[in-house]
């Protein structure tokens, strides 16, 4: 670190943004933001969801232009009218959506898009030679498509480092990782900044991981760049009370609430399990497993998490629960009543609400109002007969709903496209928990939301499940689950490989077990605690 | 391409006026353009763009009797747009209109030859029969899509031309279509004439004439609409277009709903061509090879500039038909007839391309990013 200091205090900063303001309409984006980026650094910029750090990024890419202020490197301020002309000046992204294709292998992607003569054993080499140096294992002649997550992650950096640039910006890179894969990358990136001198823009609206990767911080609120620390001197609450602007009680790093913790002491066994999957399988049409023999139960007033890693059997399970998956044996039941899977609109008529994670194709149809998104499942028919709508009583029930769960829209009748995902969400929340629905399932319930939205939708969830109904929470964010069940299942494989009630998890294990490592004490309920799985 | 488009209205600030206004530029511009390309394909080809426009609307509306012929060709084209508005509502592609018409009006012809008994009986008969036979060929492209996972915009295609090849057939066959009478059936391959007693009737009115079948159709527009926007089976048929995941958890069978539209619209085309026998303005009551001389195709294309709406689509089937009947008097002008081929192509083309103009412009936003919207 102190040869860093001395660089930076002789030469000016790599990236001096000053003054950037962006405005959509009558939107700030960014006010006034002012950011310096140093050689040898991880800098983290944290902010929520829409507090304008993608943005900034974006005008730094080249992506967008700014209203006002001045971007320099190397002391010259430049103008980047695209993200070609960005890269001229090393600037490289690694992208937050993947953008590989699938279906071409790890090298082909690497080299896709350059213009030089195509030399595969060259490229091949390459990627040896960057996975060598730094420690970003793969195969290149693997396809992308069998790649996992944490692997494709490594695909877009060797890609990004492809054009070796000299300013990196990394938009939310762990979105989709595990807590050891996210760590692993953060190992990567600290030897690619310190080894080659490079300068690196971590977005993140975690506060963890910025915290444990970066050198400088950077937060952002509401378009504004509230407060800069260097990483030494921060600490969590700080950090969290300037991001939010207000003061909050840690929920994530905190044990779970003791409210809650007494009941997930007792479990009640003698309840009927609302919902139980017993012995699901399916296979894919290309002969892939998607559920080997998977069983579970989950009993009312019960919030039960499944956490795994992304296609492990996740989504097929929400399919399976939302009446798309068609099962070779074993079979759900609803309050012990067999329901028949794949079939149209079963499971919401034997009472499963589900809030799905595709939130634009099974939630709701984006292209009808939100009235109608408020009454899919049952719209009221007029006392006429003949399957004719009653357009009045949906007017008045989608009113009566948009204000029971504080539906933001101009009107009943706006198309549901219009809203920002948080409302749709709550649209979906709405019509779901309206019906008189036995069982919740909730997929990635809030995945894009903000901390305003997230926290709404927690409390809905928990009152559902106050009221007696079972609640089947489906994530990949290790700390919902965490924060939310009280008891957690961990699919591997298309099977739940471990069960255990709230107390005995942690991140650690959880994560462990997520990438189908071996659980340190067995895959029965385990009894010991998981402090000894340190794995690099 | 941004010409048109209001500057940057922000999605947040958006007043509806503002982006009204904004959607109704685009469509001005669009049809202006086209309209100008044409003219100037008609200066290029030689002719004056004022006497094409006179001698189509002498052709189409003010000639004596030419309204009501457009009428009459406007009548299958509205029918064959209702289907099409039926199957993209349902998020599917028939484009096999033409076939499905042309099955229809052999199915009529079939009935109209060999059933017996009092004329509007047979008349009744050969209609329903009509339907039928649009209804089957239609169906065909339901079983291959839900039973095989044939995708109907090939099947609906490729069912065209099997449908010309066996209409064809029975067209050469006595037993099936072609009429026995010595040198009218042998010479055209043409089916025998429907007798006076099992035709439509036609209106008189202000020295025009047209089929009755023209209410039967306005009806059916007005029951369309209806349907798509009061009825629970309209709602759930679109909410198949729209979101299919949505719908089938919302108890929507898509076998069901969507096998069912590709067969509704095969009628509606069945129906089409049971009209075009009966009613007189094509093929003179008989079956004949080509019967069906692109409406099908032609309604199909009445349909997207409706942009499935069925109640515009009926001043769109009357342009449709105005082009078409319009098309015959261009002789006089000097230029050719084709023109109007190319008049509707950019018209259609000037209704497309605003609302992918729009979707793209509404795209970019999203992209350009108003809030950071996470992952």
């Amino acid at each position: 670190m102190g040869l860093v200091a001395n660089s930076t205090a002789e030469r000016p900063p790599a990236v001096q943004m000053r003054g950037i303001t962006k405005r959509f309409g009558g939107v700030t984006a960014c006010k006034d933001v002012d950011l310096s980026l140093h050689e040898g650094e991880i800098h983290g910029i944290l902010g929520e969801n829409g507090a304008g750090k993608s943005t900034l990024m974006r005008m730094l890419m080249g992506m967008l232009q700014p209203d006002a202020g001045s971007i320099a490197i190397d002391g010259e301020v430049r103008r980047f009218k695209d993200p070609a002309e960005a890269a001229k000046w090393g600037i490289g992204m690694v992208h937050q959506h993947f953008s590989l294709v699938e279906p071409l292998t790890v090298w082909e992607n690497v080299v896709l898009g350059e213009r030089s003569r195509l030399s595969p054993a060259a490229a091949r080499r390459w990627i040896k030679e960057i996975s060598d140096t730094y420690g970003l294992d793969v195969d290149p002649d693997e396809r992308v498509s069998n790649l996992s997550a944490g692997l494709r992650q490594r695909v877009e950096i060797i890609k990004c480092l492809r054009t070796d640039p000299r300013i990196l910006i990394l938009d939310e890179p762990t979105a989709v990782l595990t807590p050891q894969e996210s760590e692993q990358l953060f190992a990567v990136l600290r030897r690619v900044v310190e080894q080659q001198n490079k300068v690196l823009a971590l977005v993140s609206h975690r506060l963890d991981e910025v915290l444990a990767a970066a050198d400088q911080i950077t937060i952002m609120r509401a378009g504004e760049a509230v407060e800069r620390f260097a990483a030494a001197d921060a600490d969590a609450s700080g950090l969290a009370q300037a991001m939010l602007g207000r003061d909050v009680p840690l929920r994530s790093a905190a044990a779970p609430d003791p409210s809650r913790k007494t009941r997930d002491a007792e479990p009640q066994p003698e309840l009927q399990p609302v919902l139980s999957v017993n012995g699901a399988s399916a296979t894919a049409r290309n002969g892939r497993i998607l559920l080997d023999a998977l069983s579970l139960e989950v009993r009312p007033g019960e919030i039960v998490a499944v956490a795994g890693e992304e296609g492990n059997g996740q989504s097929a399970l929400e399919d399976l629960l939302s009446g798309f998956l068609k099962l070779d044996s074993g079979d759900v039941r609803v309050q012990g009543r067999r329901v028949s899977v794949g079939k149209p609109g079963s499971m919401a008529r034997a009472g499963v609400a589900v809030v799905p994670s595709d939130r634009s194709e099974s939630g709701c149809v984006l292209n009808m109002s939100v009235a109608e998104n408020l009454t899919l499942l049952s719209p009221p028919i007029s006392p006429l007969g003949f399957g004719i709508l009653d357009l009045k009583a949906r007017l008045r029930e989608a009113e009566k709903l948009m204000e029971q769960f504080g539906v933001q829209a101009s009107r009943p009748d706006a198309p549901m496209w219009s809203l920002s995902g948080g409302n749709q969400q709550r649209v979906i929340l709405a019509r779901e928990l309206s019906g008189n629905s036995k069982v919740l399932v909730a997929s990635q319930p809030t995945s894009g939301l903000d901390v305003g939205g997230v926290e709404y939708v927690y409390e809905r969830i928990r009152q559902i499940a106050e009221e007696g109904a079972g609640v089947l929470l489906i994530s990949t964010e290790l700390l919902e689950v965490l924060d939310f069940a009280e008891r957690i299942l961990v699919i591997s494989e298309g099977r739940i490989v471990a069960e255990m009630p709230r107390s005995e998890a942690d991140v650690e294990r959880l994560g462990m077990l997520m990438g189908g490592a071996d659980p340190p004490s067995g895959a029965a309920p385990p009894s010991g605690a998981a402090g000894e799985s340190n794995a690099p | 391409m941004s010409f048109a488009l209001p500057s940057s209205a922000g999605s947040a600030d958006r007043s509806p006026l503002k982006s009204a206004s904004g959607v109704l530029a685009v469509y001005a511009v669009c049809i202006a353009s086209a309209l100008a390309i044409s003219a100037l394909v008609v200066w290029a080809a030689g002719g004056s763009w004022t006497a094409v426009l006179s001698s189509l609307l002498d052709g189409s509306l003010r000639h004596p009797g030419r309204w009501g012929r457009t009428i009459g060709e406007a009548i299958p084209l509205l029918l064959v747009a209702l289907g099409m508005i039926v199957n993209l509502k349902a998020g599917l592609v028939n484009i096999g209109q033409e076939g499905q018409l042309y099955v229809g009006a052999a199915f009529a012809a079939y009935v109209g030859t060999f059933m017996g008994g009092p004329g509007p009986l047979v008349l009744i008969t050969l209609l329903l029969a009509g339907v039928l036979g649009g209804a089957v060929w239609a169906g065909l492209c339901s079983v291959l899509r839900y039973w095989r996972g044939v995708p109907e915009v090939l099947s609906s295609l490729l069912l065209v031309f099997a449908a010309a090849q066996l209409v064809g057939y029975g067209l050469k066959n006595t037993r099936l279509l072609l009429d026995p009478t010595p040198d009218i059936g042998n010479r055209n391959f043409v089916s025998e004439q429907l007798s006076e007693s099992e035709r439509l009737g036609r209106v008189g009115f202000l020295g025009n004439e047209f089929p009755v079948s023209v209410f039967v159709a306005l009806a059916l527009a007005a029951l369309l609409a209806l349907i798509l926007r009061r009825s629970i089976v309209g709602f759930r048929l679109q909410m198949l277009g729209s979101a299919p995941r949505a719908a089938h958890r919302a108890g929507v069978s898509e076998r069901l709903y969507g096998g069912l539209s590709l067969v509704v619209s095969g009628a509606f085309c069945g129906l089409a061509g049971a009209f075009m026998l009966s009613g007189g303005d094509f093929g003179n009551y008989r079956l004949t090879p080509g019967f069906p001389v692109n409406i099908g195709w032609e309604g199909l294309l009445v349909a997207l500039v409706a942009r499935s709406h069925p109640i515009l689509a009926v001043p769109a089937a009357f342009v449709f038909a105005a082009l078409r009947t319009g098309s015959g008097f261009l002789a006089s002008t000097g230029v050719d007839r084709g023109i109007t081929r190319i008049v509707q192509a950019l018209l259609v083309l000037a209704l497309l391309i605003p609302p992918a103009i729009l979707h793209v412009r509404s795209r970019r936003r999203k992209l350009a990013g108003v809030v950071d919207d996470g992952r």
